[in-house]
């Protein structure tokens, strides 16, 4: 991988969608661009047609929780990748958890089908569209997202375990 | 009364085409020809599978909160839990992603130690795999014997960390210790006598008449759908993609190795039976050239900030009590960032997304689990063959419950 691909990746995108990219960093040298939630389909579909790019293979989605950056509290993270010309993409659309909803890639790729799911089940993001948007590994009487940020892990009412004694 | 019970067997078999009933059969979630925690709720018309509904999740640990509030040292455990037959892949791949993360390079010995280290835990993943693939045709024996040669692997470990399944191995920075003289005379008694072993099995089943006719076109899938699908690693490469991480995006020194990536054809279990038994030569093969080439120094890498004093020097040195307190009590210095890691797992790609804010655990850690991506398929590559291929299918597709569950 090299900055010349990033810097080519970077190009077809601004042409395609111009203002509505958002910022890009590349940490770690993995090439990172932000993207509004709205417009996730068409950038996921339009890497993926690319005839040059080939940005066709989806190797992981999940969600992350910023419960101190209101309005953008929840992060979707995709991960694609060229297995053609070896490039890493990473997509961020950011999302207000008073309303998490973004459309499900699940018509572009099948293994979006559990990864979503399992994403709504923790974070509780409602992907539009999506055939069977059920609780995937918890069990679905469960009436909360246990992978934000609120819940702490250890129960709360206990005060055995002092966190200052731990170093937490 | 047997000769009832015959009767109403062959009229069972005859009524499969006749009169179309369909059946809910419920297959797991403990079933004895499931290897693992499954639920698949079949419809069937018969032997026919017409539609297949898996249910997952029944040993979920919530590994990805725990991770939460974990310091770094303390998740390598959590990582033995997923795909728990190769836990000495998973260990290294999390060493590695948090080296990337502090920026520590580690030594060449190092690197071609865990090279040695994955190759051995590849061999013992693919052994128990290919093994049970024999098993469910009703090849017992390849099974026993290959379970012996797992069973050496094991004592491998044990001498480098003590532990069998659940390895722990390794730190960030190195290993706990040097390979011990145990170690390395198992390991060249191995080398020596495991291809040997290793080939009466392969004379055992892979051109066996009764096995080829059992898994040729059992549950195949095409190159198309399995990249749609998001398979990696060994069930891709049968679809006949040669994408391994470990020549795609080296980790650990893989580019000073000369191996080959098999492929097959038409994604059926006979194929994915074939590309583990070639990976196993190939991965002998590169503990061959890690033996050969394995540069001199040390099994770690000088980042006290990290790595554990030797334990003896806690006593005696100021220096080393400090760093051992820091580390045990997860006060190591992490910078924040975002960083994915991927390593060639015994069953596919298995990367590590890890986000760090500057604080003592992970502020999120996802593991991207080969088989939890790959295991969604399996209603399509079910769907009209027989029951009995359906095991065989979910058994060649190395479905590891713990890594599919988290």
């Amino acid at each position: 991988m090299t900055n010349n691909q990033h810097q080519q990746v970077l190009d077809a995108l601004q042409q395609r969608f111009g203002a509505d990219l958002g910022s890009v960093s590349e940490p770690y040298g993995l090439l990172t661009v932000e993207i509004p939630a709205t417009r996730i389909l068409d950038v996921l579909d339009f890497l993926k047609n690319h005839e040059q790019l080939r940005l066709d293979f989806l190797t992981d989605l999940c969600a992350v929780h910023y419960p101190e950056d209101p309005g953008r509290e929840i992060a979707v993270v995709y991960h694609l990748h060229s297995m053609v010309h070896n490039i890493r993409l990473r997509l961020k659309a950011f999302l207000p958890i008073s309303n998490p909803e973004i459309a499900s890639a699940t018509k572009l790729y099948s293994a979006a089908n559990w990864m979503e799911r399992e994403t709504y089940d923790f974070y509780g993001v409602l992907f539009t569209n999506h055939p069977d948007l059920r609780r995937i590994l918890n069990m679905d009487s469960m009436d909360y997202f246990p992978l934000r940020k609120e819940y702490a892990l250890e129960d709360e009412t206990r005060n055995d375990k002092d966190d200052r004694f731990f170093g937490r | 009364m047997s000769e009832l019970n015959i009767r109403n067997g062959a009229q069972l078999v005859s009524s499969e085409t006749i009169d179309g009933e369909i059946a809910v059969l419920n297959l797991g979630p403990t079933h004895p020809a499931t290897h693992g925690v499954f639920q698949n709720i079949l419809k069937v018309d018969g032997e026919r599978i017409l539609e297949a509904e898996p249910t997952i999740g029944y040993i979920h640990r919530a590994f990805e909160k725990l991770a939460e509030r974990r310091p770094y040292n303390q998740i390598t455990p959590i990582t033995d839990r997923l795909n728990y037959c190769s836990s000495p892949i998973n260990n290294m791949g999390w060493h590695m992603t948090v080296e990337k993360l502090a920026g520590i390079e580690v030594s060449k010995r190092v690197d071609y130690m865990r090279v040695i280290i994955m190759e051995l835990a590849r061999i013992a993943d693919h052994l128990v795999c290919n093994s049970v693939v024999g098993v469910d045709t009703g090849a017992l024996t390849g099974f026993t014997y290959m379970f012996q040669e797992r069973e050496r692997i094991y004592e491998m470990f044990e001498a480098v960390c003590g532990a069998r399944l659940t390895t722990n191995i390794g730190r960030i920075g190195g290993f706990e210790r040097d390979f011990p003289e145990e170690f390395k005379r198992k390991l060249d008694d191995f080398l020596k006598t495991f291809p040997k072993n290793f080939d009466e099995f392969d004379s055992l089943v892979t051109r066996n008449r009764i096995f080829m006719d059992r898994v040729i076109k059992a549950g195949p899938i095409a190159a198309e759908r399995a990249l749609n699908y998001g398979f990696t690693g060994p069930n891709l490469r049968a679809a006949g993609v040669d994408y391994d991480v470990r020549v795609m995006n080296p980790y650990s020194s893989y580019q000073d190795f000369e191996f080959i990536i098999p492929v097959g054809k038409d994604g059926d279990t006979y194929d994915r039976f074939m590309v583990r038994q070639h990976e196993i030569r190939e991965s002998l093969n590169i503990i061959r050239q890690a033996l050969d080439n394995m540069p001199a120094g040390k099994h770690y890498t000088e980042v006290p900030d990290y790595y554990l004093p030797p334990k003896d020097e806690v006593y005696k040195s100021m220096e080393a009590l400090i760093y051992h307190f820091k580390i045990v009590m997860g006060e190591t210095p992490i910078p924040a960032g975002e960083v994915y890691h991927a390593v060639e797992g015994a069953n596919g790609e298995l990367g590590y997304y890890l986000i760090s804010d500057g604080g003592r655990t992970p502020y999120r850690l996802h593991f991207r689990r080969p088989c939890f991506i790959y295991y969604q398929a399996y209603p399509e590559m079910i769907q009209g063959s027989l029951l009995s291929d359906a095991v065989l299918t979910m058994s060649s597709m190395n479905v590891i419950a713990g890594e599919l569950d988290a």
